[in-house]
């Protein structure tokens, strides 16, 4: 009994250790700049100024949209993109298939960093600099994803396709009538961390981006808090929310489906 | 149906792996004609001691961040496995540092570790002990930003040791128990070196993870205090984007490279040996 009260006791202490300081960061950011440093987590003078200071000095709604934008279009492009070339890499023949599964193992063993400045010269190359395109494009496909659902689409009985085409549906037919609606659980899994790494990215808007009006929410977030523009802690930390509270919604609701995704996806990529 | 698939392999992925390799003997500064460099760029990075500080800097890093990582995934997903009340709520608090933006985590843990105001001093001062300069002290900030990017991540390996702490067979748990072996014993000869795929697995992804490490000394302390927390990626980019280096930044990039290659793989022969024991 005491050894399951220190077992309670010690996972009570660990939770804490990992959500008091995102509940510390949501309540400072509604204290006056004289009470930042208190541990207490209702503030004694509740204010909004932290939020109105943040909204006034940097562009914050519009990097809310453009991360959105950015982050869905690319979910969107690698669900659509990722299944059409997973069909035709697991359930159709062409000459190159093996090269080209070859292929999409190895790009996961190269690290970012090795591309990460020859796709910039690139860019710059292609006068993408401060275009959404260049935040867009570079992540239009995705290896790990392409490879999830292709071991999915692998298990799908063939007999369902030669239905099919006796029916004379064409292939995208096939795939989007018949394998997406049975690989909705891998398709969310993509979807989750595809969105995830997408609306987190901050090193590659940082390359590509100078202009903040097209600047991504993390992008943002850290200029503005390195280039002083917050000027205070408070100010800073509420910059910071706009970038959580999405996601912490999202995760409240779907957490079984983020851990399963974001957990799946880190061990093969 | 896969053609565009293999077009944008050749030009996003291809590409820039064979032009990583041409701009290891290029001068360029994106604005005048890239010229030839020969040697100068490898024979810069050699002597560049700005670099292998970053390097050294990153072995710093790792050297906490790995056994911390595995130490405290392990003792989480233990704790885990057992039968409990409310288990998926004691995950889902362990994973939620791991969806949140790194730019994030940075910006709240610099002020949780500032000097005077800042919430784990605080803490100290109310049970006895003196304030850390965690992040202007060089000796503390490396290991500083450690225990931060371990908090981070350790969610996301106590997902990857509960995976593991399921195959371990029901026969052999009760075996081991009838034959009368200690809680120690039992997880020292049967826990642990059943679960040594998942720790290789967390050794190179902490180990991959800490190469990359970025926005954690951008934000946190700009590389200081004395360089001590500069790593790698940051020096690639401010030669990229500070500099203008182009050449040197993708010289960076492939010794990097090269060097996670050689790291993982030397760890690996390591740990296989220690098991062969």
């Amino acid at each position: 009994m005491l050894r399951r009260i220190g077992l309670y006791a010690g996972l009570a202490l660990a939770a804490l250790t990992f959500i008091y300081p995102f509940l510390w960061m949501a309540s400072s950011t509604f204290k006056p700049r004289e009470e930042f440093g208190s541990l207490a987590l209702i503030p004694a003078h509740f204010t909004l100024d932290n939020y109105r200071t943040m909204w006034a000095r940097a562009p914050f709604g519009r990097a809310l949209l453009n991360s959105t934008m950015v982050a869905t279009t690319i979910t969107l492009a690698v669900l659509v993109f990722g299944s059409i070339t997973a069909y035709a890499m697991a359930r159709l023949t062409f000459r190159g298939r093996p090269v080209l599964n070859a292929a999409t193992l190895a790009v996961l063993l190269v690290p970012g960093q090795l591309t990460l400045i020859p796709l910039y010269t690139l860019i710059v190359q292609l006068g993408w600099i401060d275009t959404y395109t260049a935040l867009i494009v570079p992540y239009l496909f995705n290896a790990t994803a392409i490879l999830m659902l292709r071991q999915f689409f692998l298990q799908i009985p063939q007999s369902l396709i030669d239905a099919a085409r006796m029916d004379g549906m064409s292939e995208m037919r096939i795939l989007f009538t018949i394998f997406w609606p049975l690989s909705k659980p891998v398709l969310s899994i993509v979807a989750i961390f595809t969105f995830m790494g997408s609306w987190n990215e901050v090193l590659w808007p940082l390359l590509v981006v100078r202009d903040q009006q097209l600047m991504t929410l993390p992008q943002l977030l850290t200029v503005f808090a390195l280039g002083g523009g917050a000027g205070s802690v408070g100010v800073s930390l509420a910059s910071a929310m706009v970038l959580v509270i999405p996601v912490v919604v999202a995760y409240a609701f779907l957490q079984r489906n983020f851990i399963e995704s974001m957990a799946g996806a880190g061990i093969k990529g | 149906m896969a053609a565009p698939y293999a077009v944008y392999l050749l030009v996003i992925s291809a590409y820039p792996i064979v032009f990583a390799l041409v701009l290891v003997f290029l001068r360029w500064d994106l604005v005048t004609a890239p010229s030839f460099a020969g040697f100068d760029n490898l024979r810069m990075l050699a002597n560049d001691g700005r670099f292998w500080r970053a390097v050294a800097n990153t072995f710093v890093f790792l050297s906490i961040h790995v056994p911390l990582q595995i130490v405290t995934a392990l003792g989480l997903a233990l704790a885990l496995n057992r039968k409990l009340a409310g288990r998926g709520f004691w995950r889902a608090a362990f994973f939620l540092p791991v969806v949140i933006s790194g730019a994030v985590v940075a910006i709240l843990w610099s002020n949780l570790y500032a000097t005077d105001v800042g919430l784990i001093n605080k803490l100290l001062v109310k049970i006895g002990i003196a304030p850390v300069s965690w992040l202007t002290d060089p000796n503390t900030a490396m290991p500083a930003i450690a225990v931060m990017v371990t908090w981070k991540n350790v969610g996301f390996y106590v997902i990857i040791y509960l995976a593991g702490l399921q195959y371990i067979p029901r026969s052999c748990q009760e075996a081991i128990e009838i034959e009368g072996a200690s809680a120690w014993q039992r997880f020292r000869y049967l826990t642990l070196p059943s679960l040594l795929p998942q720790t290789i697995l967390v050794v190179t992804l902490s180990t991959i993870n800490g190469f990359q490490l970025f926005i954690e000394p951008y934000v946190m302390t700009g590389g200081g205090p004395l360089r001590r927390t500069y790593s790698v990626v940051l020096y690639l980019y401010t030669n990229a984007f500070a500099y203008q280096k182009m050449g040197y930044a993708a010289t960076i990039g492939v010794a990097l490279a090269l060097i996670i290659g050689a790291v993982v793989f030397i760890q690996r022969r390591v740990i296989g040996k220690a098991e062969a024991l």
